[in-house]
């Protein structure tokens, strides 16, 4: 039984299988094509959080595979309300359906949840823990977009402290040898076991706070969002997010084929004006979701 | 109190845990689960013959395990452990840490799954490195302050 926790748990090869799998996908989940690869089968999604891309497109996913969905999103209708352990959540959900798909507020319960689950459980987020399918996706986007993973530069931009896709996913970049630049507002650096880990891999490009000092040499430009509730002085939230926006005159001074990702919601981080420019791919991005979870849910239900 | 005399006395039977990491006496006994009810000493930043300050704990009529050798390390990865039978030293050994410790510690992120009402045991992995860092088998984070982790 092959759960998804952590993109650490993937080595470079399960990696590439996956995103392969992806794209024999993208026909069906574009709708071009159906399939009835996981009829009969059922999945339970279950969200102790709000989300919308993640929980849709898992449910795009199976429902395009052919399969069915059960779950719900938010504890407000749930016995978890009553007191309720993740441990006999996941006992009770995983009777009922064939892999479960969890997001939870906190940190490792995805892991919990493989104790006490006789079917594949999915990680779709932990506190500020894991996200392995955002970074699958991720992935699969700049290999679409770029046509390859390893030799590109990637600026990771914003909050890079809190942003747990950012974090994943530089691992994963070093995995297969890029530059990494990191730019963020003083205080929202990244975590220093992830420098670390990129410094000893010899992946580490600039670590700076300015996005205009690695524009020129960026192949991929990588924004997060910078959340208001960091700064207790709202004048300082304007100020830093200012000057983290990513618009059409910073990415004039960026390489010719430069690309914009974003994981989504994006408040003021990415001007409107960039969605129209052949540079933005965040929301390409977005569906890219759907294929690459329908790939997971193949594998560790359709055991393919 | 003549030179040579000894600040505490010799023991006939237990253990002696030497070369424990100044200031860490009360917490090995933390993580053996010794209370008040043993016959010991304790000598807190004593003068070490290689250089420094030591803490040494002297234990009446008990034999460590190798298990609880093992949480002795958990704290003080320098400390060696004698047992003493008959006034003698019968056995000497450096303690290891252990590779998973499961239970004694609680994890230091409390937003750590492991930190809820949930039935499972804490469970921590020696880090790859020299390091002497414990990482959390649920939340992936590294355990800070570790001795303050230690359930009573």
């Amino acid at each position: 039984m092959r759960h998804v926790i952590s993109v650490h748990d993937f080595s470079v090869e399960e990696i590439v299988d996956v995103l392969d799998r992806a794209e024999d996908m993208v026909a069906i989940a574009r709708g071009e094509t159906t399939s009835d690869l996981l009829r009969g089968r059922v999945l339970a999604c279950i969200f102790f959080e709000p989300s919308t891309r993640t929980r849709l497109s898992f449910e795009t996913a199976m429902n395009r595979l052919g399969g069915g969905v059960i779950g719900f999103a938010g504890t407000q209708a749930t016995s978890v309300v009553k007191g309720e352990t993740l441990a006999d959540t996941i006992r009770m959900v995983s009777g009922y359906a064939d892999a479960v798909v969890l997001r939870h507020p906190r940190e490792g319960a995805a892991k919990l949840a493989t104790e006490f689950s006789g079917v594949p459980i999915v990680n779709a987020g932990d506190g500020a823990g894991q996200h392995p399918t955002q970074t699958l996706l991720d992935l699969f986007t700049i290999r679409t977009e770029m046509g390859r993973l390893e030799g590109l530069t990637i600026s990771l931009v914003g909050d890079l402290r809190y942003g747990r896709t950012v974090h994943s996913l530089a691992i994963a970049l070093s995995k297969f040898g890029n530059t990494i630049n990191l730019v963020s507002p003083e205080g929202l650096e990244m975590p220093g076991e992830v420098t670390s880990e990129l410094m000893a891999k010899g992946m580490l490009g600039k670590a700076c706070h300015s996005p205009e000092e690695v524009i020129s040499d960026t192949d991929i430009l990588y924004a997060t969002r910078i959340q208001k509730e960091r700064f207790p002085d709202p004048v300082e939230y304007e100020r830093v997010a200012g000057m983290y926006r990513v618009d059409p005159d910073l990415l004039s001074r960026g390489p010719e084929g430069l690309i914009v990702m974003h994981p989504l919601p994006r408040v003021n981080e990415i001007t409107p004006e960039v969605d129209g420019m052949p540079q933005a791919k965040y929301f390409e991005q977005a569906f890219n979701g759907v294929p690459v979870r329908m790939a997971l849910l193949s594998m560790v239900i359709g055991g393919k | 109190m003549p030179e040579k005399m000894m600040k505490v006395q010799r023991i006939e039977h237990g253990t002696v845990i030497d070369h424990i990491l100044p200031g860490r006496a009360f917490d090995i006994l933390k993580v053996l689960g010794i209370v008040n009810d043993r016959s010991m000493s304790i000598l807190i930043n004593s003068h070490s013959k290689k250089g420094g300050k030591k803490d040494i704990l002297k234990i009446e009529d008990v034999e460590l395990s190798a298990d609880e050798a093992s949480r002795v390390a958990l704290i003080s990865p320098q400390a060696t452990i004698n047992i003493i039978v008959g006034g003698k030293v019968v056995k000497k050994f450096n303690a290891e840490a252990p590779k998973v410790v499961r239970g004694i510690l609680t994890c230091s992120n409390p937003n750590c799954i492991s930190n809820q009402n949930e039935p499972i045991t804490s469970e921590f992995r020696l880090g790859p490195d020299d390091g002497h860092r414990y990482v959390c088998t649920y939340c992936e984070r590294d355990i800070i302050d570790l001795a303050k982790r230690i359930r009573w």
